[in-house]
């Protein structure tokens, strides 16, 4: 005993010595305080002015993106604002009985989402409505949900995407397992996990990253930090940055621009090689912002102030392609005007599709909480269908 | 071909039988590989199949179990071990948030073939939370299926049956009674896994219980005996779903009911099987449908979990109360 003791102590010495000798206080003191010295560099490719800028470790992963690539990502990132901003007129409309809005963080979706091969399989949390986009998921399924026709809503297997999951943080143990299942067949798919800054605090996600580092699963641990979660800044979910956990587990960490597509792009694909050819995990940190509420239900303007949301809306996303692609000539007004004209009818095709979406029949309750069938769910099918019948009984229906 | 033997020697059979028709199952859990399990229910499994078939886990019971939902969605058949009842809570979130409910969510698209082992009970002397029952916690939650063995046969043949279920299966093992031999026939055709046998027929009677109590309900039926009373043993074998039409045709042969079970009375499964046969069998009973099981307190220490768990004296006398109506 005595002597681990003093084994441990020694180097803790040693290490508080350089740091000075005070250092113990002045931890306790500055809790709320970010060290200035752990305050990381971004991954950008693209700045807010639209400037493409050099990155010698990253570029090599875009290098090959077409200028009709590029008004692709644009595409994608302007159809899905269309499609969450329709979605958050549908439910002030009292047409959704919730929307989770993914206003501002269009970019980290599609450039990540873009990085996918099909063969990859997505574990979305619920607000990956871009990332459903990349995958070929109808939008309007997404909506289900929301409506409160399902709790799902589309095959996860037909696009490999998942069903949204609302507990936080427990479908990175599903990723987890997934990309170890991968790792058995001898594949060379990966797996993809998406998940919040609040998420970060939660149990679920630090066994992924044991898991999966014990494992060297295939896995792109992909964190959208929005900076909220709900009315939580992240500085109440960790004292330092995000991707700096992943060291901890074994594994690297990176954090990228979350509003520069084509950085989130770049990072997302050096990952998922990584996964491929058998280095494990990677957390990936796409720092952006929520520029909305966290869902429809609460308002930002009681936890954070309007010179943040400006400072924000200085770094959007899809403004920041638009000027690149515009300054480096590839594209022209008629694209931008035929992408006006595709987003307005993408919004009608939404709202409508909504607005048809028929209510399920009553005895969908009882339908596939079993695959091999329930005896009580039998009986009581059974008890509920006669009650319904009572009502035609009476002349009533 | 039959054979005797014990308990945990009939599920590690079971285990390996399924691992070598069936490339899909995984064996994973804490120390299950090398050491072959706390119980060595696992022995021997991995050295024959390898790191890769039988995994042992990190020591986080949430992982074992979330990581399993993702090898089944991935096309396997995970047969996760929770060393203990009282460990299975850090792991109770994804049981019931996401591994009962992903097959209806989905609208049926996805099935999630996954075993939970939990070995259950008290009677062997251990510390705290080494012998819970919290079967009543799980059969309360929609989309799973949960299942006791009281019998080495039982224990073989429920758990291959549970293997191969499409649904998830929480398999309460006896623990107490892992030591147990009893003759399995590895050839047999097995009955359906949720149906309750009737392990001894009688007719003033019936006591009703799974797992660990139904050997002791077999004692408590020899000591009736001795004073001329007929008890008839169900042995329920499946708590969700609980086969209420072989209870009920019990009751209306003997017309009494006691239920017995390990887990506090409070709010368990003993209270569902009570109010559910007060429905089905109101004009039969001669006495209400008493229950013997613990107290609403926390497991007791192991020096006086012989006061909190049912006993041969405690279950006759709700005999004797019962018979007295």
């Amino acid at each position: 005993m005595t002597v681990e003791s003093t084994a441990a102590r020694t180097p803790r010495r040693s290490a508080g010595s350089k740091a000075g000798t005070t250092g113990t206080k002045r931890t306790t003191r500055t809790t709320a305080k970010k060290d200035a010295g752990t305050e990381p560099q971004l991954v950008q490719l693209l700045t807010p002015e639209g400037k493409r800028v050099k990155n010698a470790e990253y570029d090599k992963y875009v290098a090959g993106v077409t200028p009709e690539e590029l008004r692709g990502l644009y595409r994608d990132m302007v159809l899905t604002r269309r499609f969450d901003a329709e979605a958050t007129s549908l439910q002030r409309q009292g047409e959704l009985g919730l929307w989770a809005s993914l206003l501002g963080q269009e970019a980290a979706q599609i450039g990540s989402g873009r990085a996918l091969r099909d063969d990859d399989y997505v574990f979305p949390t619920y607000r990956e409505h871009g990332v459903a986009w990349c995958r070929g998921v109808n939008p309007t399924n997404l909506l289900g949900m929301f409506r409160g026709v399902n709790n799902g809503g589309w095959d996860p297997n037909g696009n490999n995407f998942q069903l949204y999951t609302i507990v936080i943080g427990s479908q990175t143990l599903h990723a987890t397992g997934y990309a170890m299942g991968i790792a058995k067949d001898g594949a060379d798919s990966a797996v993809i996990a998406y998940f919040g800054d609040g998420a970060s605090s939660q149990g679920d996600v630090a066994e992924s990253f044991t898991f999966s580092a014990v494992y060297n699963a295939p896995v792109v641990f992909f964190c959208q930090n929005n900076q909220w979660a709900i009315s939580e800044p992240t500085e109440k979910q960790s004292r330092v940055p995000i991707y700096q956990r992943a060291q901890g587990f074994g594994f690297p960490g990176v954090r990228v621009d979350g509003n520069d597509v084509l950085g989130c792009l770049a990072v997302t694909r050096w990952a998922l090689e990584r996964a491929r050819s058998g280095e494990g995990p990677t957390l990936v940190e796409a720092f952006t912002y929520r520029m909305g509420a966290h869902t429809t239900s609460d308002d930002p303007t009681r936890y954070r102030g309007d010179e943040e949301r400006q400072a924000w809306e200085a770094k959007d996303p899809i403004l920041r392609l638009r000027r690149y692609l515009e300054a480096s000539n590839h594209a022209d007004e008629g694209f931008f005007a035929e992408l006006e004209a595709e987003s307005e009818a993408l919004g009608k095709r939404v709202r409508e599709a909504v607005r048809a979406m028929p209510d399920p029949d009553h005895f969908a309750i009882f339908e596939n909480v079993y695959a091999d069938g329930h005896a009580l769910v039998d009986e009581e099918r059974a008890q509920f269908a006669a009650y319904q019948a009572s009502f035609a009984d009476e002349g009533g229906n | 071909m039959a054979d005797k033997m014990a308990l945990a020697k009939a599920i590690n059979e079971s285990l390996r039988r399924a691992l070598d028709s069936d490339p899909k199952v995984l064996i994973m859990g804490e120390d299950v590989g090398k050491l072959g399990g706390v119980f060595r229910v696992t022995d021997g499994l991995q050295k024959d199949f390898g790191e890769n078939r039988v995994i042992d886990t990190p020591l986080a019971e949430s992982g074992i179990v979330g990581t399993a939902i993702g090898l089944a969605l991935r096309g396997y058949r995970p047969v996760v071990e929770i060393q203990f009842d009282g460990f299975v809570f850090p792991a109770y979130d994804q049981i019931v948030t996401q591994l009962a409910k992903m097959h209806a969510r989905s609208l049926g698209k996805v099935k999630l073939p996954v075993v939970v082992r939990i070995p259950y009970g008290g009677g062997i002397g251990a510390v705290e939370h080494h012998s819970e029952s919290p079967e009543a916690l799980f059969a309360h939650v929609a989309g799973l299926k949960i299942v006791s063995p009281s019998n080495a046969s039982d224990a073989y043949w429920m758990m291959q049956q549970a293997i191969q279920s499409d649904d998830p299966v929480i398999f309460f093992e006896p623990k107490r009674r892992y030591w147990d031999k009893g003759e399995v026939n590895t050839e047999a055709i097995p009955g359906p896994l949720h149906k309750a046998a009737v392990v001894r027929a009688g007719t003033d009677l019936t006591l009703a219980a799974y797992g660990p109590m139904v050997k002791l309900c077999q004692e408590v039926a020899d000591a009736a005996a001795e004073e001329g009373r007929n008890l008839e043993v169900l042995d329920l074998r499946s708590v969700s779903p609980l086969d209420f039409d072989s209870i009920q045709a019990s009751v209306e042969k003997t017309r009494r009911l006691v239920v017995v079970h390990e887990a506090p009375v409070f709010f368990g499964s003993g209270a569902e099987i009570a109010a559910r046969i007060t429905e089905r069998c109101f004009y039969h009973l001669e006495a209400p449908v008493l229950r013997v099981g613990g107290y609403h307190a926390p497991y007791p220490p192991a020096r006086l979990e012989e006061e909190y768990l049912p006993n041969l004296d405690r279950v006759l006398d709700a005999v004797d109360r019962s018979l007295a109506y």
